[in-house]
């Protein structure tokens, strides 16, 4: 019987820079088991989201179970498995944006760039999610493009402020 | 092993300090009603069938994870909660598409053994009807998520008692599932040693042997909780 092939064979190259992040903080961090989050979390921010090959290696290195650094992944908003683009636009939808109009900025978006909250653009330029709050009621409706905050932004104003910033860097 | 005095149900008891409240109605043959707690695994309060009234504290909480402490007055058999029993099986039913008359393990299920139990005629409850899997990629077993109750026994088992770690847990609310490695099929789990123990914990025909045929699968759960009692013997 020939051995199984798994995901776990997959290999990234450990010269890459941004593996090479993830070795660095497993290092730091001794290869504990119990530093798993940390190390995901040094993964995706190199990354931009975690890729399936990045969990093997990580499940490798440190010698975790598969399940449960799968269970880490998917129990935390934070984590993603897919790419959430290269630009991102999240709309809070908490209370005081609901009310202030932030289902109007959404519909705007998926008008301009026909994409849902959750959605990324085929070529990857732009991803589009919401939020429950993000904690700046006093500025709703509030919409955070690059991790930069916009302030009671109204819905006609947004496809300039996207396009702005994804053509600035395209 | 100091003793401490409780009183559970109106019966004066003495029992050992560190024990947990089912522990100790079991052993005084108190009925408490339990789906996720497994003789011989940890417990995690999961299913919340076990919850008992505690004077003084005005949260029910579960007997299988609550530790007794000295002079508890606790009641397990109260109106309120039988009523909250009850809709907590319903709860489980109307969570996954659980249909007994299809299911293989008819007869053979915990959860209907439950559902007679706690006296349910019907589900008060909309179904939720979740589109779930089954995983017929292992070469003797079955995962079927239609019926599973995430018990998480099979979880626990499998970490515990074989240490294999193959399943998992993932997403949360109503989205959680039970995995194997990465969400991978079961049959190409590198960490899986068909051991057949969760096959065996499973309370509900979740999980089954494909050598079982419609109404007949028998399932053997003591040989795990005997398992975990030989090996503490040391013999």
């Amino acid at each position: 019987m020939k051995p199984k092939k798994s995901i776990l064979d997959e290999n990234l190259s450990r010269s890459d820079p941004r593996v090479k992040q993830i070795i660095a903080k497993m290092k730091k961090e001794n290869y504990r088991p119990d530093a798993l989050i940390e190390i995901l979390h040094t993964a995706q921010n190199s990354f931009g989201f975690l890729p399936m090959s990045v969990l093997a290696f990580v499940t490798k290195e440190l010698k975790v179970p598969p399940s449960r650094v799968y269970s880490t992944v998917t129990f935390y908003h934070f984590f993603s498995l897919k790419s959430k683009g290269e630009h991102t636009c999240l709309v809070c939808t908490g209370t005081a944006c609901y009310v202030k109009g932030a289902e109007h900025i959404l519909s705007e978006i998926e008008k301009d760039f026909s994409l849902k909250p959750g959605q990324v653009s085929p070529d990857n330029k732009l991803g589009v999610s919401t939020a429950r709050c993000i904690g700046a009621c006093g500025l709703a409706p509030a919409i955070v493009i690059d991790e930069e905050v916009h302030a009671k932004v109204k819905p006609e104003e947004v496809k300039n402020m996207i396009l702005s910033k994804i053509g600035a860097q395209v | 092993m100091p003793k401490i005095p409780v009183n559970i149900d109106g019966r004066a008891l003495e029992v050992d300090v560190g024990r947990t409240i089912l522990d100790v109605c079991r052993e005084n043959e108190i009925e408490i009603l339990t789906m996720c707690h497994f003789e011989g695994i940890g417990d995690v309060g999961a299913c919340r069938l076990c919850l008992v009234e505690i004077e003084g504290i005005n949260k029910l909480l579960p007997a299988c994870t609550t530790k007794v402490a000295a002079n508890q007055v606790i009641k397990t058999q109260t109106e309120k909660l039988k009523k909250y029993q009850k809709i907590t099986t319903e709860l489980l039913f109307a969570e996954r598409n659980h249909i007994c008359a299809v299911c293989i393990a008819d007869g053979n299920c915990e959860l209907q053994d439950l559902g007679y139990k706690v006296g349910m005629e019907h589900v008060r409850f909309p179904y939720l009807f979740p589109k779930c899997e089954v995983d017929t990629s292992h070469p003797w077993y079955v995962m079927d998520h239609n019926r599973c109750i995430m018990c998480v026994r099979c979880v626990r088992v499998c970490s515990e008692v074989e240490g294999a770690h193959n399943w998992g847990i993932m997403n949360r609310g109503f989205q959680v599932r039970v995995i194997s490695d990465f969400n991978t099929p079961w049959g190409d789990s590198t960490t899986c040693t068909a051991c057949s123990k969760c096959v065996n914990v499973c309370p509900t025909g979740a999980l089954w042997s494909k050598a079982a045929v419609q109404g007949q699968l028998v399932k053997q759960p003591q040989m795990v909780s005997e398992l975990v009692a030989k090996r503490k013997m040391n013999l």
